[in-house]
């Protein structure tokens, strides 16, 4: 190895200093990130912001991956245009979906990484102990790695980043579809590795928890750092502007509906069993602006989080995006059912298996969902939902048991099924090179719509999701956020009473996830039935009822009160979050009877 | 430097493992390779053997009976008789048989008459090449006809000019003897070119090859990392397949294998330069399995000599074939089976292999990237 042409500097892990990247897409130069400037001494710091903002290239320039056009990138005094090789040395980078070989086994990529790095023999030995011990996979070394859970295969990634004690740790979405304990055990870690070992670590990451435990966070939009420091100086922003809102006569999602256009608003969202609001710094909490006397509106103020700043300052920069009008499903009726227990059942799935080989990816599944409820089924990767889904949308028979769809046996007659329900899936599953109109168009032709009627639809979608605009736009050229919503217009185009969303907010901004739920809300006070998946726990909160499911099983099924309510004793306070009771009832091996 | 061999071997140990668990990659460099051979060996045959021919005798006498023998006797044909044309013809249609030969009514008494005597002979033509080696064979079965019966006439044979073919190189006409050496090429095409476009694109979708960079390994040891392991296991696919020629399919081997195996080295880098200059340009398995295909792996089965002859094709896909690595491989193969070490033919071809591998490895090791871009 060359020796390193500048000195090393042990104190400055990293230093950005206006830094400028940009790509070429097709014709057209997209610029990535713009005037970057940070520095990072220790510590751990979160990168958070939308999708496509910048992070994942800031950490490949971290990492010397790219270079930057314009500006520099230090890290240790090393510049990494001219010491690459030193300076792989001293940092360890672990990429989305972490980089593993599949076809080899926790010992094999242990070794893999161990030879790049140099290490001989006895050194290899000691620090395999170590890490083995730190992640607990020392149970699973001869295992392919193809075939760990996502939480193992994530602490894998990361002890194939750590063989070389890296004095500066970049990671990218680490904990992304991983299951909450095992996100806890990631953040362990970390944690240990800056105390005893004074590394650096820099994480992009898409929990607002996570992002609050770090000691300095740093926001992105559009390749743009909008601000950066500790959580506290983000907290202190929106310091007294957050109140909670409850109503022992109103439903949250009345609460939350008329919040939303309360003066000065900027957020509003259903928290277990209340709505949380944020108002303008400028805007004074006028309650009898929405609320009368008779709703017994009760306020009081919540403690700052860091989700609020975000939501405010990339607010401010997108001052166009509203939240979105009501929108109204026709042909259904307007009864909205506060207690759910006495409906009859719209959906029924009653001791459901399903194999796969020798593998059973569902076992014994029951559970029901009314009309007019937002069901959630939460759980990492691999945990049951998306066959789950599939089973229900009639795309999987089952194994075993029986399934019931708007009362028709998914054994019999899973077509006429289908015509009842609306399908969105993760990826959209619209056609990339069709406009908007013609997505709408095809998606009426395929769900059986005729002439009148389907113009009618057509004029609908565009008017009420506000694509007027884009309406002879490709789909493959829209905004994330607005392909989401031209997705969930073609899923309503035939007006289903059932509406199924596959991780419909997966790499949405907070922004369009916010509108997006705004929009369910309304069409699940219309009477349609929302059965949605997602490995955000915190969405959990949406949901009117929720089933959590582990490796097949379930962990918990009730309301979000309820769930937060399992596996505590008497005197214990419920768990904050939905993040905190999926690791309790883990913890305490509970599971809820239905 | 200690620090860089056990970086590369650690590279090579990864490699094998993962074409050893991967299906897709054990099928392409084991069972497709075994599979062409037992095709080509076995299956393809570009020689017309025991066709189907219809023959029409109206009156059967001593001559005709000898005529229609050398038909019989022959392992090219499989004779079936007919009463009339019509039902022949109807044979011929509904393509039970290749070719009809019909004997006239007349024909013992036109030949004792000393007139010549006609002989008709239909043909299938939808597969011309087939068509036209059938019509030499039947020609074949007349000529000898002829003569035999000359001879025990005591008479001369009755044309002036008498040929007589020797046939040097592949002297038992086996078109498996031609067809299995070329097949090597394919193999190796296969194994040096697909499989490791295809394992690099692989390293690109899962992320791995990211990690990958941001480690102290270096360029070059990556490259080597996949040179060496599928280097290593294309010469393996060619011994394998020199092993199945000379002992399975009994082709014989004439030239010295020391010289295969150098120009099969040769050849196999010039593959592997393909095929990491393909991953280098696409990104995703699907796109370089793609102009893998069809860079590499048809023109090495179509413009190489191996399957259809070169002199025959049109000028400017001649010229073209120049492009093709595998059409000097192929020479060198087909003369050192067939012929042995013709040092005219291997020193020019090797050559021309050389030249190639060193432009397109120098071409993979100078766009390689050593970044993400």
């Amino acid at each position: 190895m060359k020796p390193a042409a500048n000195a090393i500097d042990t104190t400055t892990a990293l230093n950005f200093q206006d830094v400028g990247k940009s790509f070429l897409a097709g014709q057209r130069r997209i610029s990535a990130l713009q005037n970057v400037s940070l520095h990072l001494r220790g510590g751990v710091t979160a990168l958070v912001g939308p999708d496509g903002a910048g992070k994942t290239t800031l950490l490949r320039l971290a990492a010397g991956l790219l270079l930057p056009d314009s500006g520099k990138v230090e890290s240790f005094g090393l510049n990494t245009a001219d010491d690459g090789d030193s300076l792989h040395t001293l940092s360890g980078y672990m990429p989305q979906r972490f980089g593993l070989y599949e076809d080899l086994s926790v010992l094999e990529n242990l070794n893999l990484y161990a030879d790049l790095h140099g290490m001989d023999r006895l050194e290899r030995q000691q620090r395999f102990d170590e890490l083995m011990r730190m992640t607990g996979l020392a149970k699973f070394t001869e295992r392919l790695a193809g075939r760990l859970s996502g939480g193992m295969k994530q602490k894998l990634g990361l002890a194939c980043t750590l063989v070389n004690r890296p004095r500066l740790l970049l990671l990218d979405e680490a904990s992304v579809g991983v299951d909450p304990v095992s996100r806890r055990e990631l953040w362990h870690i970390i944690e240990t590795l800056v105390r005893d070992f004074a590394a650096t670590v820099l994480l992009s990451t898409a929990y607002m928890d996570e992002a609050e435990r770090c000691d300095h966070v740093i926001l992105l939009d559009q390749g743009r750092i909008l601000r950066q420091g500790s959580p506290a100086e983000f907290h202190a922003l929106t310091a007294g502007r957050g109140f909670i809102l409850s109503s022992p006569v109103l439903s949250n999602r009345i609460v939350q509906q008329r919040a939303v256009t309360l003066p000065g608003a900027i957020d509003a969202v259903v928290q277990g069993e209340a709505v949380r609001i944020l108002l303008r710094p400028e805007a004074k909490p006028d309650w009898q602006a929405c609320f009368s006397e008779t709703d017994r509106l009760h306020s009081q103020a919540a403690s700052p989080r860091l989700e609020d700043a975000f939501i405010m300052l990339l607010q401010a920069q997108r001052p166009l995006e509203k939240m979105p009008p009501p929108i109204c499903v026709t042909a259904l009726d307007n009864a909205t059912p506060t207690c759910f227990a006495n409906q009859p059942a719209i959906i029924e799935v009653d001791a459901v298996d399903r194999w796969f080989g020798e593998f059973q990816a569902v076992k014994k599944l029951s559970f029901r969902v009314c009309q007019g409820e937002i069901f959630g089924l939460l759980g990492a990767n691999g945990a049951g939902k998306t066959t789950t889904f599939r089973m229900l949308c009639g795309l999987l028979p089952a194994s075993n048991g029986k399934l019931s769809v708007a009362g028709v046996d998914l054994r019999r007659a899973a077509a006429k099924a289908r015509s009842r329900l609306g399908y969105m899936s993760q990826k959209f599953s619209l056609y990339g090179q069709l406009s908007v109109r013609q997505n709408l168009e095809f998606f009426s032709h395929a769900y059986g719509l005729r002439n009148q009627h389907r113009r009618q639809r057509i004029a609908w979608a565009l008017e009420q999701f506000d694509l007027q605009a884009f309406a002879d736009v490709n789909s493959t050229d829209l905004a994330l956020g607005y392909k989401q919503r031209l997705a969930l217009a073609c899923a309503l185009m035939h007006e289903p009473a059932i509406l199924f969303l596959d991780e419909p907010t997966s790499g949405i901004d907070p922004l369009a996830r916010r509108e997006f739920w705004t929009r369910i809300n309304q069409l699940a006070g219309q009477g349609v039935t929302i059965l949605v998946t997602t490995h955000f726990m915190e969405e959990a909160e949406y949901c009117d009822r929720l089933l959590i499911m582990r490796e097949g099983d379930i962990l918990a099924a009730g309301t979000p009160a309820e769930i937060k309510r399992l596996g505590i004793a008497a005197d214990q306070a419920p768990a904050d979050n939905m993040e905190e009771a999926f690791i309790r009832l883990v913890e305490t091996g509970e599971a809820a009877p239905l | 430097m200690k620090a860089s061999r056990q970086r590369l071997a650690g590279l090579i140990r990864k490699e094998f493992l993962q074409v050893l668990r991967d299906p897709s990659s054990l099928a392409i460099a084991f069972v497709m390779p075994v599979f062409l051979l037992l095709l080509f060996g076995y299956g393809v045959s570009l020689d017309a053997k025991h066709v189907p021919v219809g023959l029409v005798v109206e009156h059967n006498s001593p001559e005709s009976r000898e005529f229609t023998a050398g038909f019989e006797h022959s392992e090219y044909f499989q004779t079936h008789y007919y009463h009339d044309m019509r039902t022949a013809q109807q044979a011929l249609r509904a393509k039970q048989i290749n070719a009809i030969v019909h004997l006239q009514a007349d024909f013992d008494r036109q030949l004792s008459g000393g007139e010549p005597a006609a002989i008709q002979v239909i043909l299938d033509g939808v597969d011309a090449n087939n068509a036209r080696l059938l019509n030499g064979y039947i020609q074949g079965v007349w000529q000898n006809w002829l003569n035999s019966r000359a001879e025990r006439r005591g008479q001369r044979p009755s044309t002036a000019v008498q040929l007589q073919p020797r046939i040097w190189y592949n002297s038992a006409l086996r078109s498996r003897n031609f067809l299995v050496p070329g097949l090597i090429a394919v193999i190796m095409t296969l194994i040096g070119a697909l499989l490791t476009a295809l394992v690099v694109a692989r390293e690109w979708e899962r992320g791995t090859l990211e990690a990958l960079i941001a480690t102290p390994v270096s360029v070059r040891e990556i490259l080597l990392g996949k040179l060496i392991p599928y280097y290593l296991l294309g010469m393996g696919g060619m011994l394998l397949a020199i092993a199945m020629a000379v002992w399975l399919f009994q082709v014989p081997l004439l030239g010295s294998l020391w010289v295969l195996l150098v120009c099969g080295s040769l050849f196999m880098l010039v593959a592997l330069g393909m095929g990491l200059l393909i991953s280098i340009a696409a990104k995703n398995q699907f796109v370089a399995g793609q102009i893998a295909i069809i860079v590499t792996f048809l023109p090495a089965f179509i413009l190489s000599g191996f399957l259809f002859n070169i002199d025959s094709m049109p000028a400017a896909v001649q010229a073209f074939t120049y492009l093709v690595a595998a059409r000097y491989f192929v020479a060198i193969l087909q003369t050192v089976f067939l012929a042995g070490n013709i040092w005219a033919i291997i020193i020019p071809n090797a050559l021309a292999l050389l030249l190639m591998a060193m432009i397109f490895l120098g071409l993979a090791l100078w766009r390689a990237p050593c970044r993400l871009e």
